[in-house]
């Protein structure tokens, strides 16, 4: 292998190391914005949307950095907005409905939570500009894990209702928690090149930041299953097409349109 | 939990720089102080209006009674000697 293919070859395995961070970024907050205007009260409302503006952030500025890097004149837009679910590698679990309150605070504690245990190692990337998301993302991460986790506690160790609400969605959402562990050869080579860690690396800090708050919100942890979510690799659930169908619908019907 | 099964209202008060007063901002309902002080953030400090929060429970802010208000305050309406501006400096102290 001379030096010309080795390098277009680490590009793309760089390219879907970003773009796997970036679709996550952007479905959540696709699936967080369906909230707006109806939250439980108005103050959750507002402080769920903001969550959702700040994951649309990180994946403007993903996709846009995703963009330079396949070097093929897609911009933020064109990857977000005409793309085919194929294409998309965020992992399974943002792309599933919210359900109800529960489940989606829950699904965005467990997500968020990863985010910043990636934030942390990816401070020392040797991809500046993936560094410079991560500093910027890491504070926004943080607060976000605050907030939900607070819910988790209160939901979980609340009423019985709020108990039975929570727990089942966690029976629920836990199978495609195993998916955002799963290093693949992309993710071990952009590990090999310094552009990331690999997923496999993050568990032991994701376990320590989420289990208390399980554990404080009286949640059982269900047995690890065989099964493995696929999104990642561009294998989705049935719910990511009707996502798309929606997200992008406007995008499609007026191409290059501005406000 | 109130009557109404509604949350208890805080008053909401922001510091919008260092050195200056935190000032009321309105109020947020919320289950707990925890809470109230996110909620607090997320509603009033999402364009950078603040540096610093505090949160009241509502009702434990004691307030003039408004009904009071001609005795509580009318009589100050004449007491202009109060104001520093009454006072003649001497050219001496112009620059006070």
């Amino acid at each position: 292998m001379n030096e010309t293919t080795d390098h277009s070859a680490l590009c793309a395995e760089h390219l879907r190391y970003v773009l796997r961070i970036a679709d996550g970024s952007l479905i959540l907050a696709q699936r967080l914005s369906e909230w707006c205007g109806h939250g439980p009260v108005l103050e959750e409302d507002i402080a769920l949307t903001n969550i959702a503006l700040d994951l649309l952030g990180q994946a403007r500025l993903l996709l846009s950095h995703a963009g330079r890097l396949e070097d093929r004149g897609r911009d933020e837009d064109a990857l977000a907005y005409l793309r085919d679910e194929g294409d998309f590698l965020n992992p399974t679990l943002v792309e599933l409905p919210n359900g109800d309150f529960a489940q989606t605070i829950l699904r965005t504690f467990l997500y968020a939570s990863w985010q910043q245990v990636l934030w942390e190692p990816l401070l020392e990337s040797r991809d500046p500009t993936l560094a410079a998301i991560a500093a910027k993302s890491r504070k926004e991460t943080r607060y976000h894990c605050e907030h939900l986790a607070e819910w988790v506690i209160r939901l979980g160790d609340g009423t019985a209702e709020s108990h039975a609400r929570t727990q089942a969605a966690l029976h629920y959402l836990h199978p495609y928690v195993a998916e955002l562990f799963a290093s693949d050869a992309d993710d071990a080579a952009a590990a090999a090149a310094g552009i990331g860690p690999e997923p496999a690396t993050l568990r032991t800090a994701w376990d320590a930041a989420v289990l208390p708050v399980l554990a404080e919100a009286t949640l059982e942890v269900p047995p690890v299953t065989p099964f493995r979510s696929t999104g990642r690799l561009g294998r989705h659930s049935e719910y990511l097409g009707f996502l798309l169908a929606e997200m992008q619908s406007l995008a499609r019907a007026h191409p290059g349109a501005t406000w | 939990m109130s009557k109404h099964n509604e949350w208890p209202l805080w008053e909401v008060f922001i510091r919008s720089r260092n050195g200056l007063d935190h000032k009321h901002a309105g109020s947020v309902h919320a289950p707990d102080a925890k809470l109230a002080l996110q909620m607090a953030r997320d509603v009033y400090t999402r364009r950078q209006e603040g540096v610093s929060i505090w949160v009241v429970p509502s009702d434990q802010i004691v307030a003039s009674d408004p009904g009071e208000k001609a005795a509580y305050f009318d009589p100050m309406e004449d007491k202009v000697y109060r104001h520093p501006t009454f006072y003649e400096l001497p050219d001496e102290v112009n620059h006070m």
